[in-house]
């Protein structure tokens, strides 16, 4: 059975629903996932892999598809790979 | 590359929707060894998302049944980006890489939503129709959110009831179709029983949305994430605040993967035969990448390329006139949804068409054909490689897509070179007794 987990974005602590994507952690934290190459925020759009606009940062590992990864407790997700946080 | 990673299979089934689980399973009846890959973390593509054995859709409890019942190897989070050599793919995960043989393969790659551009589309909140429902089916809070559902096609209502049971305000529903096209529509479903049950089902909960048609979104507004829609609705436009904009054209077939492999295609689908095997020897294909037609279709087309696939020609005859009911449904799909003209001049010169890339209509207008557009500003070259503004420019500007290279999803650089590295022999070695 899947479980709540408790992960942080951008450090800000997210209780992550049972099999909730990394897309879904980063949207309940109110954020954006990555910013464009002219400085838009951006968020996911297709949700199932083929956009690549939900880019993220996962304990550390830049570029990961949020939408195609699920949350494991104590995950570390970084949005913004560039360093410009957009709050939505 | 360590032998755990290596796989042969008598039957691979690229993609985990209803057509290629309906291919590894009647595959596996005749004992040979099938393996099924896909992207996703589970099985069950969009539109079977998150089902299960016991879940409430009886045709995803049962091929899902079927499908642990089966002697069927299951590969998830698992891309397929190249083929080194016919008889091998290369498919990465989060943290390694596979190299999967077959004899005979199965291509179920799906669609993905088309999508147009409009000002204010890239915004966050501005998702895709079956990506919102995607995100809502993988945990995001939506009750009592307020989502403008618009676009085309039928995807429109199933995700505008789905959302509205889980506590969604949708406001509105616009198709940009006409009503002309799609009462035409509804003649045809009467004379199928099975979706007219659909229908009925999707009439009860979309009870009391308003469902306009002729109505398309001009515009998406918010600073940094949306906060307001404007659509236009005979002749006059509105603006409607929300949370949410859920927007999808259609769909397109994903068919990188099979012209990748050679696979004849012809207007954006792939050339299949009678018993689903494409114009490449022992390489068959089912479902939305032959015909956008829906999971019945898709379920009979993958029956039989799975049992094509295994050598059981004789059963797969037995369903070629399932398979012609359920195409009937196809020719009426894409005539009801055919796009308007008015979506051609929706963007503004600063409007951005390429999202990976930030390419702007005005830097697109005046070239002549995708590859000079692409040479000039990069136009598709991102992460995407040109699966969302491909299907857009071909629209907007007539191009036709461009020819299809290896890696056809991006691939971390060590994985690319651990296959290009080893010897030739071993690669006999590896395809030696299949």
């Amino acid at each position: 059975m899947l479980s709540q987990a408790a992960v942080t974005v951008n450090g800000s602590p997210v209780v992550a629903p049972p099999g909730a994507t990394v897309a879904v952690a980063v949207a309940i934290a109110g954020q954006a996932c990555r910013t464009s190459v002219t400085g838009e925020p951006r968020g996911a759009l297709c949700a199932m892999g083929i956009c690549y606009e939900c880019r993220v940062a996962i304990n550390g590992k830049p570029h990961c598809r949020s939408c195609q990864v699920l949350c494991e407790p104590g995950m570390e997700i970084k949005t913004d790979e560039s360093g410009f946080t957009a709050t939505v | 590359m360590s032998r755990d990673l290596q796989q042969r299979f008598d039957v691979l089934v690229v993609g985990g929707g209803p057509a290629g689980m309906a291919a590894a399973v009647r595959a596996a009846e005749r004992g040979v060894r099938v393996g099924i890959v896909d992207d996703n973390v589970t099985l069950g593509g969009q539109i079977w998302r998150g089902e299960s054995e016991d879940g409430p859709m009886k045709d995803a409890a049962k091929w899902n049944r079927q499908l642990r019942t089966a002697d069927v190897t299951t590969l998830c989070g698992m891309r397929v980006f190249h083929q080194p050599e016919p008889g091998i793919l290369l498919a990465e995960g989060a943290d390694n890489l596979m190299e999967l043989s077959y004899r005979n393969l199965v291509l179920a790659t799906g669609a993905r939503e088309r999508f147009l551009p409009f000002p204010g589309w890239t915004l966050p909140n501005v998702m895709g129709a079956g990506g919102l429902q995607a995100m809502v089916k993988s945990g995001l809070p939506i009750r009592g959110k307020c989502v403008v559902v618009a676009g085309t096609g039928p995807l429109l209502l199933a995700v505008a009831a789905y959302l509205r049971e889980h506590g969604a305000e949708i406001p509105v529903i616009c198709e940009q179709a006409s009503w002309r096209s799609l009462a035409r529509f509804g003649v045809v479903l009467l004379r199928q029983p099975g979706k007219i049950v659909q229908g009925l089902k999707l009439k009860k909960s979309i009870a009391g949305i308003p469902f306009v048609a002729n109505c398309w979104p001009v515009a998406a507004h918010g600073r940094n994430a949306l906060q307001s829609v404007t659509i236009a609705r005979g002749g006059k436009q509105e603006t409607i605040a929300c949370d949410y904009l859920a927007c999808g054209f259609h769909l397109v077939p994903n068919i990188e993967l099979p012209r990748l492999l050679g696979c004849k295609s012809l207007g954006g689908y792939v050339e299949v035969d009678s018993l689903q095997q494409t114009t490449v020897k022992g390489v068959f294909c089912a479902g939305e990448p032959t015909s956008i037609g829906g999971v019945e279709l898709s379920l009979v087309e993958g029956q039989i390329a799975g049992l094509a696939a295994a050598g059981n020609e004789e059963e797969a005859r037995m369903l070629f006139d399932e398979r012609e009911k359920s195409r009937r449904f196809v020719r009426v799909l894409g005539r009801t949804f055919c796009l308007r003209r008015e979506l051609r001049s929706l963007s503004f010169p600063d409007t951005v068409v390429c999202r990976c890339e930030d390419i702007s209509y005005s830097r697109l207008e005046g070239h002549r054909s995708w590859r000079a557009a692409k040479l000039h500003t990069r136009c598709g070259m991102g992460p995407c490689q040109g699966r969302v503004c491909g299907p857009a420019v071909q629209f907007l500007f007539k191009w036709n897509p461009d020819s299809v290279r290896p890696p056809v999803f991006p691939a971390r650089v060590e994985n690319l070179a651990a296959f290009a590295g080893r010897p030739n022999a071993e690669h006999s070695a590896i395809r030696g007794g299949s």
